[in-house]
């Protein structure tokens, strides 16, 4: 036992136990993942119970704009199409390039911000509010709280983006990207269980 | 503590110690943080106890007012379970499971940290309430419509919901933090089958926490979208369902249940067999009972709700006493784990022990309450809150104490006193039982819970007064606990590496442990290294071609680091 500093010891120690299989910071990701389906979950919940129980017709409140499918229909393939982007953006990592690293993230992140803004213009013109109904209730609590997790996926992806312009990640180490990528398609597959429950199961 | 007793290693700078508490991300330090943020909130929640107490002493109406009353008591809830018992456990969690793997620290050390923070500040936000007129007081489980803007207008059960909000999360940090440290962090030779019990009651608690929280999360923010931005989730008035929060409510707090009971039945697993002087008996058909418990808590939320008349009572029923099985296959590994030991009465064992018979008896009352004919009967009567203090305070609480004496002295290097452990014992056994038996009689002849006052001729007054002496007595016996902590700081015995002569790993290294936990670990053939490294001749599990063949591996891998 010689004298080193306490913290690189620690860390050694802690990479000889951790070492091999899926990194850490992934299996933290996972688990995180999959706390958040539990809070997903619980919102669709709310929303099949308030469709079960709730008299009258379902929808959008008497008086205002039906939702709009065509739109709901491009965002959603906006966010798919970032899913993929993301995923080339990963691939590209792996294999060393961090060029097209950059190039894919800052498309992701572009995907994301259009995709936040349309949901913001169609909330702009629905012409209903949270506290009209239940339905607004559910419609704007679900799609809201979808919306923050894609806000959140674009703070890492502008994370990604800047460590990847600095040249930060490597075929070796680039375990952020990978986080972010799994947040990504996680934000992705909600949506898609968002866009199918709310605008095609009416 | 652990930083003088280690300081020529201890770091490469100094600071004050105030700084080097608020900023460390050892597990050890925030464990103890853990654990002392708990007891803080335990003395005041058992303050609302004794004043709940005091109010239902005799009838009448004491010194409080409906209002107030409805406060206390849910405060009291509240803050017990979210901000000590299970906290407490957490903070023995953080301390002990890294060093049971014999690994350095947490897998995310500082979301380790931010987890513990975040709970000071929810639990000072819900006991904000009283300062902006008046705290929640829906009862902790925040029944759906009371809690609406109408009945509680409020700011307090606002409060309540963000605090709630911060606490969850904090669990939920907390159970990303367990699990990633127990699948990646176990030392070498530690398999799944080689870990401790206590480790595996966290990681089946930690599966529950991570998946059980955030849908009560989901519905804390429905009911803040109810109350400040005009949602209808719980509004039948425009096509909401208030049962709907009951749902959602036990969809979380059924697991949460077993959140509280498991880490304590991992402290009394880890205890009855060092101070039996034998193996736990049947470690396998424990952890496989740790894990039927643990999945069939997700199908058992609605026997909460059987006078509802909106769930199935014949399969939540069956479920629920299904539960009993796994329950009952731990009760046999503890006696059968007692059965001819060589018994030591030391504190931790009096607990341990008092933990086996007081949970029976909550076990027993819930196994009754499974049953809709006798439900119906005594839903939302003492005898609901007898069963659940049986649980959650013989039970859980049990635990707590038993873990504070029997790793205490592995935190701070001195053996707390033993009669006077036994002093306490004694007092909060005896006014813990008087406390609370006599609410199943109250319950049985229809007392109510959550009433501040009840009428002289009902013929409850004689055991409402045994209950409020119990009440106190509990207080009384902290008392010995508060002394005991305090004096062996200042000149306890000094407890050395291995004090309990120990199974498990935390007892291989020093008292406390250095910051970065071991400089060497011992071979890992079996649940019970440490046992095995001490006592190992004649073992079969340290045979000598074990220990040729491993050394080549483990020795190998360390030297490169030590």
């Amino acid at each position: 036992m010689q004298a080193h500093p306490a913290g690189e010891h620690a860390a050694q120690v802690a990479i000889a136990h951790g070492g091999s299989g899926m990194p850490t910071a992934l299996v933290g990701m996972l688990l995180f993942i999959a706390s958040e389906v539990m809070f997903f979950a619980g919102l669709f919940a709310t929303y099949f119970n308030a469709r079960a129980t709730s008299p009258g017709e379902w929808g959008p409140p008497a008086g205002a704009h039906e939702l709009d499918l065509p739109l709901a229909a491009v965002l959603t393939a906006i966010l798919v199409a970032s899913s993929f982007t993301m995923q080339f953006g990963v691939w590209a990592i792996r294999r060393g390039d961090i060029g097209k690293l950059r190039l894919w993230t800052a498309i992701t992140l572009g995907l994301g911000v259009l995709f936040l803004s349309g949901q913001l213009y169609d909330y702009s013109v629905l012409g209903f509010g949270i506290g009209d109904g239940v339905f607004g209730t559910v419609f704007y609590t679900l799609t809201g709280f979808h919306g923050a997790h894609v806000f959140g996926g674009v703070v890492g992806l502008t994370i990604v983006l800047a460590r990847a312009w600095r040249g930060q990640f490597s075929a070796r180490n680039h375990v952020a990207v990978e986080a972010v990528s799994m947040y990504w398609h996680f934000v992705d597959v909600v949506w898609i269980g968002v866009f199918s429950v709310i605008y095609l199961l009416r | 503590m652990a930083t003088t007793t280690l300081e020529p290693r201890a770091g490469t700078y100094r600071r004050s110690w105030v700084l080097d508490w608020l900023t460390t991300v050892d597990h050890k330090k925030i464990g103890i943080l853990y654990i002392a943020n708990s007891f803080l909130f335990f003395f005041a929640a058992g303050i609302l106890a004794l004043v709940i107490r005091t109010e239902l002493a005799v009838p009448g109406m004491q010194f409080l007012d409906q209002a107030t009353y409805n406060q206390a008591f849910t405060m009291h809830g509240t803050i017990m379970l979210f901000l000590f018992i299970i906290p407490a456990l957490s903070g023995f969690g953080n301390y002990i499971v890294p060093l049971q793997l014999g690994a350095p620290d947490m897998a995310f050390p500082r979301i380790n940290a931010l987890s513990f923070w975040l709970l000071p500040l929810g639990g000072i936000l819900i006991f904000s309430g009283y300062l902006f007129g008046g705290a929640a007081a829906e009862g902790w489980t925040g029944y759906s419509p009371l809690t609406s803007d109408q009945y509680s207008p409020g700011v307090g059960t606002d409060l309540w919901i963000i605090g709630l909000t911060l606490v969850g999360m904090a669990s939920i940090l907390g159970a990303v933090n367990f699990i990633a440290t127990i699948f990646k962090m176990r030392a070498p030779g530690m398999t799944l089958f080689r870990m401790p019990i206590f480790v595996w009651t966290v990681i089946v608690t930690a599966v529950l926490i991570l998946l059980a929280t955030p849908v009560l999360a989901a519905g804390l923010i429905a009911l803040f979208i109810d109350r400040n931005y005009g949602g209808s989730f719980f509004d039948p008035s425009v096509g909401g369902n208030p049962v709907l929060w009951q749902h959602i409510f036990w969809f979380f707090g059924h697991p949460e249940v077993y959140i509280v009971i498991l880490p304590a039945m991992g402290v009394v697993s880890e205890i009855l067999p060092v101070f039996s002087r034998k193996p736990l008996f049947g470690y396998k058909a424990f952890v496989f009972a740790t894990i039927a418990i643990g999945l069939l808590s997700w199908s058992v939320w609605a026997h909460h709700m059987f006078t509802t008349g909106s769930v199935f009572l014949p399969f939540f029923s069956f479920m629920t006493a299904l539960i009993a099985i796994p329950t009952g296959i731990k009760m046999f590994n503890w006696l059968a784990t007692l059965w001819r030991g060589k018994l030591m009465l030391t504190t931790p064992m009096l607990f341990a022990l008092g933990f086996i018979s007081m949970f029976l008896i909550g076990g027993i009352s819930g196994v009754m309450l499974a049953s809709p004919p006798i439900d119906f009967h005594l839903q939302d009567t003492y005898f609901v809150v007898a069963h659940l203090h049986y649980v959650f305070f013989g039970g859980s609480v049990f635990g707590v104490f038993a873990a504070t004496y029997y790793w205490f002295p592995k935190m701070t290097g001195r053996k707390l006193n033993e009669p006077l452990g036994k002093v306490h014992f004694w007092i909060h056994f005896i006014g813990f039982n008087l406390a609370f038996f006599p609410m199943h009689q109250l319950g049985l002849s229809g007392m109510p819970r959550r009433v501040a006052d009840y009428s002289p001729d009902a013929g409850w007054t004689i055991l409402n007064v045994a209950s409020t002496i119990g009440a106190f007595m509990i207080a009384v016996s902290v008392i010995p606990l508060l002394i005991n902590v305090v004096a062996t700081f200042i000149n306890g015995e000094p407890a050395g590496n291995d004090p309990w002569e120990g199974n498990t790993l935390e007892w291989a290294t020093t008292s406390p442990p250095p910051p970065y936990n071991f400089d060497s670990l011992p071979p890992i053939h079996s649940e019970r290294p440490l046992f095995f490294l001490t006592h190992g001749h004649g073992h079969a599990a340290a045979r000598p071609e074990d220990l040729e063949e491993d050394p080549g591996d483990d020795v190998e891998r360390r030297d490169g680091l030590v």
